[in-house]
């Protein structure tokens, strides 16, 4: 997928839209804080709103060009749309509304069927069901599946995770990257959510003061912002369960054992760790209180703001631990050198 | 033990007829005018706003007034309706335009209320999947505007029952022809001895007044289920 987007749109106050960008991908994040700009360029792109002027092109299609005087209506851009509140129609049974796209889009367009989306997003059984009957993931399925069933070219979520609880978030992202895969749709995922870009897309744009303001990769946004975030860098680990000792569960992280004391015991589970919870020693500490200590290497270090990054490599998995200038001087921390991480048990947070 | 003439039983019959004509024939108008005016911005707006709620504040013989002068034989409408044989003046029809000029802002009202709270991301999703304006105004805002329909509707069908004003100007006060119930419950009250006539019309109009607003109560609770 490539968009193309160089459009100017005023409010008739301080903050005008006016941005200028191409990108190229399949899984494309925009990220910003409220009030940048996110959703009005998800309402241009999509046609429910129109620039002052400028050109949108998607896959060198032209839909909307100011000096050519072309306005590609909403419903014959195939952008659909899954927004951040379900936005279903009450007044539909589940399988109406899944089905409301899929009845507008023309024969040749339909790639995916009803059987097909209903097997990946687990929703046999709500299909008769009135929608107001749904719990919140079920509903957020629902839309997503309505969105694909529209079959169209590029899929725009926007904050479409904003509105659900912590643990249900990554069970919904679960099935918007494996629908999105299976079916081959390109889309872009816009969120304030730092987190939620880096689980869901490969490349981001940042947006702010309604300018796109840079393009790059999640994880090297993730940096950049480190120094300025309040929590810092966020690790995600992947681990698998071992036993219980202790009251701590342990699991298994690539070659290394994590103590953990957050949550229940599963099979498998994503934590999140912060940069700022992990101490760096540069030789083995003694006698300490927190249950673990990693023999990692330096890999890199990179400023943020008045901190430095350093990334480390533990085993077979990366992490990003964050100190302060002083202190990184203090450790000569170095790539390749050896080195100790200290982390207490309980600042692991489970994810969903 | 209600004391009712044949004369009062084509009141009541011509009550509900026109009622029902003024409703149904407002009907369609009152939804393009509540989805224009909810959905579409434009010049003169608010001017064409206080046109249709003008009937709310003047009083009803004004508006029976205008109608007349209107319709009348050398009325404003005359060069239109006359080629086409066109008579309404004293005839039911002109009080079922009476009616569904008086009841049309309530009309308008309700429904527009009802489009109003119609998340606008709804009709957002609804045009992104595919939907054309047209389709959207009948696939989702038609049926989710129905509770808002009902009541407008309703109010419309009990106002038309009650209109007095206009009516007694535009179409005259004839029995059997063009008398209403508060027009044949006017006559009694102001002839002697009318009295117990007058109350059991009275009763006959709080009966069916009352049927309106428990059928408009069940509906609206229904549809309010069902969404």
């Amino acid at each position: 997928m490539e968009l193309r987007m160089e459009v100017r749109k005023g409010f008739g106050g301080p903050f005008n839209l006016e941005t200028d960008f191409t990108t190229t991908g399949e899984r494309i994040g925009i990220f910003g804080v409220s009030g940048s700009g996110k959703s009005t360029l998800v309402s241009l792109l999509a046609g429910l709103s129109s620039p002052e002027r400028g050109e949108i092109f998607l896959d060198g299609e032209c839909l909307f060009s100011s000096h050519r005087g072309i306005d590609v209506p909403p419903q014959r851009r195939r952008i659909s749309i899954v927004f951040q509140d379900d936005c279903l129609f009450p007044h539909l049974s589940v399988e109406s509304n899944l089905l409301y796209g899929y009845r507008r889009c023309a024969p040749e367009h339909r790639k995916v069927d009803l059987a097909a989306l209903v097997s990946v997003l687990e929703l046999d059984g709500l299909l008769r069901r009135g929608v107001n009957k749904l719990s919140g993931g079920e509903k957020q399925r629902v839309a997503l599946g309505r969105a694909i069933l529209a079959n169209p070219r590029l899929l725009l979520m926007d904050e479409p995770l904003s509105a659900l609880d912590d643990s249900l978030k990554l069970q919904i992202i679960q099935y918007l990257r494996s629908a999105s895969e299976m079916f081959g749709i390109p889309y872009l995922f816009i969120s304030h959510s730092l987190l939620e870009i880096r689980l869901m897309t490969d490349q981001v744009l940042s947006v702010a003061g309604g300018r796109v303001v840079g393009q790059t990769t999640p994880e090297q946004l993730a940096r950049d912002r480190m120094g300025q975030s309040q929590v810092g860098y966020i690790n995600l680990l992947q681990v698998e369960s071992l036993r219980k000792m202790g009251g701590l569960h342990v699991y298994r992280w690539g070659t290394e054992e994590l103590f953990v004391s957050a949550g229940e015991e599963s099979a498998s589970a994503v934590f999140e760790l912060s940069s700022r919870d992990i101490i760096l020693f540069k030789k083995h500490p003694e006698a300490i209180s927190a249950r673990n200590l990693l023999k990692c290497t330096v890999v890199d270090t990179f400023p943020s703001g008045n901190k430095v990054g350093v990334e480390l490599r533990c085993g077979t998995e990366t992490l990003v631990a964050e100190v302060v200038v002083q202190a990184a001087d203090d450790l000569a921390i170095q790539a390749r050198n050896e080195i100790y991480a200290v982390i207490k048990a309980s600042s692991f947070r489970r994810l969903g | 033990m209600l004391l009712l003439t044949s004369a009062d039983y084509d009141a009541i019959r011509l009550s509900v007829k026109v009622a029902l004509a003024a409703t149904l024939l407002s009907l369609p108008f009152g939804f393009v005018y509540a989805y224009v005016m909810t959905y579409f911005r434009f010049r003169g707006k608010v001017l064409l706003e206080v046109l249709v709620n003008l009937p709310l504040t003047l009083p009803p013989v004004v508006m029976g007034y205008l109608l007349l002068i209107a319709l009348g034989k050398n009325g404003w409408l005359a060069p239109l309706l006359e080629p086409l044989g066109v008579r309404l003046i004293f005839t039911w029809k002109a009080a079922v335009l009476a009616s569904a000029l008086v009841g049309f802002p309530l009309l308008v009202r309700s429904i527009r209320i009802s489009m109003e709270s119609i998340d606008s991301q709804l009709i957002q999703a609804s045009r992104t999947l595919g939907a054309g304006r047209v389709d959207t105004l009948f696939t989702v805002i038609l049926p989710l505007s129905r509770a808002g329909i009902v009541a407008g509707s309703s109010l419309m069908f009990a106002r038309s029952l009650g209109e007095f004003g206009a009516t007694i100007i535009v179409a005259g006060n004839m029995p059997g022809v063009t008398q209403t119930i508060p027009l044949a419950i006017y006559d009694y009250a102001s002839s002697p001895g009318g009295e117990t006539a007058a109350l059991s019309l009275c009763v006959v109009a709080i009966a069916i007044s009352v049927l309106v607003l428990l059928v408009h109560e069940l509906l609206v609770k229904k549809l309010a289920r069902r969404d």
